[in-house]
């Protein structure tokens, strides 16, 4: 294609093609410090194009596709076109990954142990890792935790922090120094600017950790921890892994031996504040 | 009418994994995960021994645990939703 | 040599000759593997190459193709498990086309394999129990799309598609193989009447029976997208059980014509065959497919998009299944 990218982000190799040099050089800027991938071989191809060779340059609209592609994914502005390389690069990740069990989760690690965030979109996973991130824990990715089904280990994802609306301004006061992304207004899912994750996280991606907490944040709610019943942990993850029954046999032991070796704590909390609290004395009661 | 037999997939067929009153099982030849609550693992050991008939299986059962009135109907109805689940085959 | 190669022939050329992919530089392979992709052949070409020496990166890629084609593998062997449970209650033994078909009797073809829908052919006679046990069974319509329905009862050779209520999968249930608008009528009881048992209660098309849907598949039921899958599924058959008969039976169809321009494009394509007249035009329809695993040569995949149209419906037909398409859109 016209233009191209190559990245690596954790284990996994992105190559990126765009008919439009906007998306690549914003690409180039925020991925500078990031690794080609292994053997410059990608593991998964994106495609960002124009429908019709005029729509490059009237009205230009960016089509997302790739190795794996879903036909209901709509077309988005010229000038969201970083938004677009990153849902597509996500959207090979969901559909596409094969080699670990993906965990749509937060990782956060601290002493070669990692903690686990799930929860639907809004219940503050990414946020939060940001958050803990700030407080001196590594951030190993703010949307996919990957599950080693053959070690047990999490790998991490740091791809871009993809910041929505309110979380903009609570990141960027917690990292004053860190390097954003244009501000993204009025996208599908509101205001976004993309966080470049802090050097340490990039530095040690390739360092896998042992999972040793799997909590369910909710926020808007007074301060409550309780524990998830396993049956419903199990349930909640096999709905929160986009390839769970892709990977067949190898899925359920990785997924059953999480279940069965790490707490599974729904955590209700009213403001991050208190979620770093609530977090640090689960953390410290293991 | 002669009486059904049922039959499950041979042993090893099904990988278990305990969780709490739920049991999570891996069917191997579909690559289904089911949730079972009981008696729904009990009677797939049972029947991974050697197919039986509904009255068989009722009296193998009654052996292990306490059975009490209404028992064959609630037996045929837990058979009736593993063979809709393709656990168990009606020959 | 390696690496001149600009669209689809570089994937034809791993699949027929896996040695070739040995020298391979990063981009060949990064080439070479979004193309597999896209032709669903990643499969296929995983078992091909496997153990010979490549770097680690299309190692891994490669083994997940593997794994992700096992998968697949056994959930289609398990959706026709189901079918016939669902239609041994009604006497009917379903024939696995396709795909299915190919894994369930262990064929070379079915190696590495991408499956999608399954497709059953029964006797026509029978499609209406057919369709009464699927439903009973947990199947239900996909499309409540009325004129969709009536048109697929009508002119085409199959069901409308059912999909499976707890598994969504998909099925299709055919009574002939190809459509009824078609001029070529291939014998459908025939068919039936040759296809082979397996030991599971389940039964394929005979060989030559196989090769000749093939050939049907590819060239009168649909616009050449999945060419090179479909000529790979001829060169696998031909292989394993050679082409005794096969005239007699593509006759017998009315598909010889389709039949023996299949076997000329899997030598050019596969082989050292060189293509002429309209295999020309084939050739570069199958290869059109470039190293970011884009569609490329519009011109020539609309010419066959038409075609395919054409072929399967009459143009008055045609122009009224249109209308009422773009009416709706």
């Amino acid at each position: 294609m016209k233009h191209a990218f190559s990245v690596r982000i954790g284990p996994v190799g992105f190559r990126i093609g765009s008919d439009w040099r906007a998306p690549i050089a914003a690409l180039e800027t925020l991925y500078r410090d990031y690794p080609q991938p292994h053997d410059g071989i990608p593991d998964f191809t994106v495609r960002l194009f124009a429908r019709r060779p005029w729509r490059r340059f009237i009205r230009p609209s960016v089509e997302i596709g790739g190795d794996y592609m879903l036909p209901e994914a709509a077309p988005l502005p010229l000038r969201q076109g970083l938004l677009a390389a990153e849902m597509a690069m996500n959207l090979q990740m969901a559909l596409g990954a094969r080699r670990y069990l993906l965990l749509h989760a937060s990782a956060v690690e601290r002493d070669g142990r990692a903690l686990l965030m799930t929860g639907i979109s809004g219940a503050g996973k990414s946020t939060l890792a940001t958050l803990l991130a700030a407080k001196g824990w590594r951030f190993m990715g703010d949307e996919f935790a990957l599950l080693d089904p053959a070690t047990g280990l999490i790998h991490a994802f740091p791809r871009l922090i993809s910041l929505k609306n309110d979380a903009i301004a609570a990141a960027e006061a917690a990292w004053p120094d860190a390097r954003m992304g244009p501000l993204l207004p009025a996208t599908p899912k509101g205001d976004i600017r993309h966080m470049v994750p802090d050097a340490r996280a990039i530095a040690l991606m390739d360092m896998p950790a042992t999972p040793a907490l799997l909590l369910f944040p909710r926020y808007g709610f007074e301060a409550e921890t309780r524990p998830v019943p396993p049956a419903e942990a199990f349930v909640r993850m096999t709905q929160a892994s986009t390839n769970y029954v892709a990977l067949g046999e190898a899925g359920f032991r990785a997924l059953t031996g999480l279940i069965a070796d790490v707490p599974s704590v729904a955590v209700d909390y009213p403001d991050g504040a208190s979620a770093i609290d609530q977090v640090e004395a689960l953390w410290s009661a293991l | 009418m002669p009486e059904p037999i049922f039959r499950a997939a041979p042993d090893g067929s099904l990988l278990i994994a305990p969780l709490d009153a739920f049991t999570a099982a891996y069917h191997r030849a579909s690559g289904i995960t089911h949730l079972l609550a009981e008696p729904a693992p009990q009677i797939l050991a049972v029947l991974g021994e050697g197919a039986s008939s509904l009255d068989a299986l009722l009296a193998r059962l009654g052996r292990d645990y306490d059975l009490d009135d209404g028992t064959r109907e609630a037996l045929a109805a837990r058979l009736d939703e593993l063979v809709d689940a393709g656990l168990v085959e009606r020959a | 040599m390696v690496g001149a190669v600009n669209d689809a022939r570089l994937l034809a050329r791993a699949l027929a000759d896996p040695g070739s992919v040995v020298g391979l530089d990063a981009a060949g392979w990064t080439a070479l593997l979004a193309m597999a992709r896209a032709e669903q052949l990643i499969g296929t070409l995983a078992l091909r190459v496997d153990g010979l020496p490549m770097p680690d990166a299309a190692k891994a890629i490669l083994a997940d193709a593997r794994a992700a084609a096992e998968h697949g593998r056994r959930a289609a062997l398990w959706e026709a498990e189901m079918a016939r449970r669902a239609l041994a209650a009604i006497g009917c033994q379903p024939v696995l086309l396709k795909g299915t078909a190919f894994v369930a009797a262990g064929l070379s073809a079915g190696q590495g394999r991408s499956i999608g829908d399954l497709d059953i052919l029964v006797p026509r006679a029978a499609i209406d129990a057919v369709e009464a046990a699927l439903l009973a069974a947990g199947w239900e319509w996909v499309k409540p799309d009325p004129y969709d329905d009536a048109y697929y009862r009508r002119w085409m050779h199959e069901l409308p598609p059912l999909i499976h209520r707890e598994r969504d999968r998909m099925i299709d249930v055919h009574h002939t193989i190809l459509p009824l608008t078609t001029r070529v009528t291939p014998d459908a009881g025939a068919l039936i009447d040759d296809s082979v048992a397996l030991e599971s209660g389940l039964r394929t098309l005979s060989p030559n029976g196989m090769l000749v849907h093939a050939a049907a598949h590819l060239f009168a039921d649909g616009d050449l997208a999945g060419g090179l899958r479909n000529l790979w599924d001829i060169r696998c058959l031909i292989d394993e059980f050679g082409t005794d008969g096969l005239d007699a039976e593509a006759q017998r169809h009315g598909l010889s014509r389709e039949m023996t321009r299949s076997l000329r494009l899997v030598d050019t394509l596969f082989g050292d065959r060189k293509a002429s007249g309209t295999d020309r035009l084939y050739i570069r329809r199958i290869t059109a497919r470039d190293g970011w695993g884009r569609p490329i040569r519009p011109v020539t995949r609309l010419a066959f998009y038409v075609r395919s149209h054409w072929l399967r419906m009459p143009p008055a037909m045609l122009a009224r299944h249109l209308w009422t398409k773009w009416r709706k859109s």
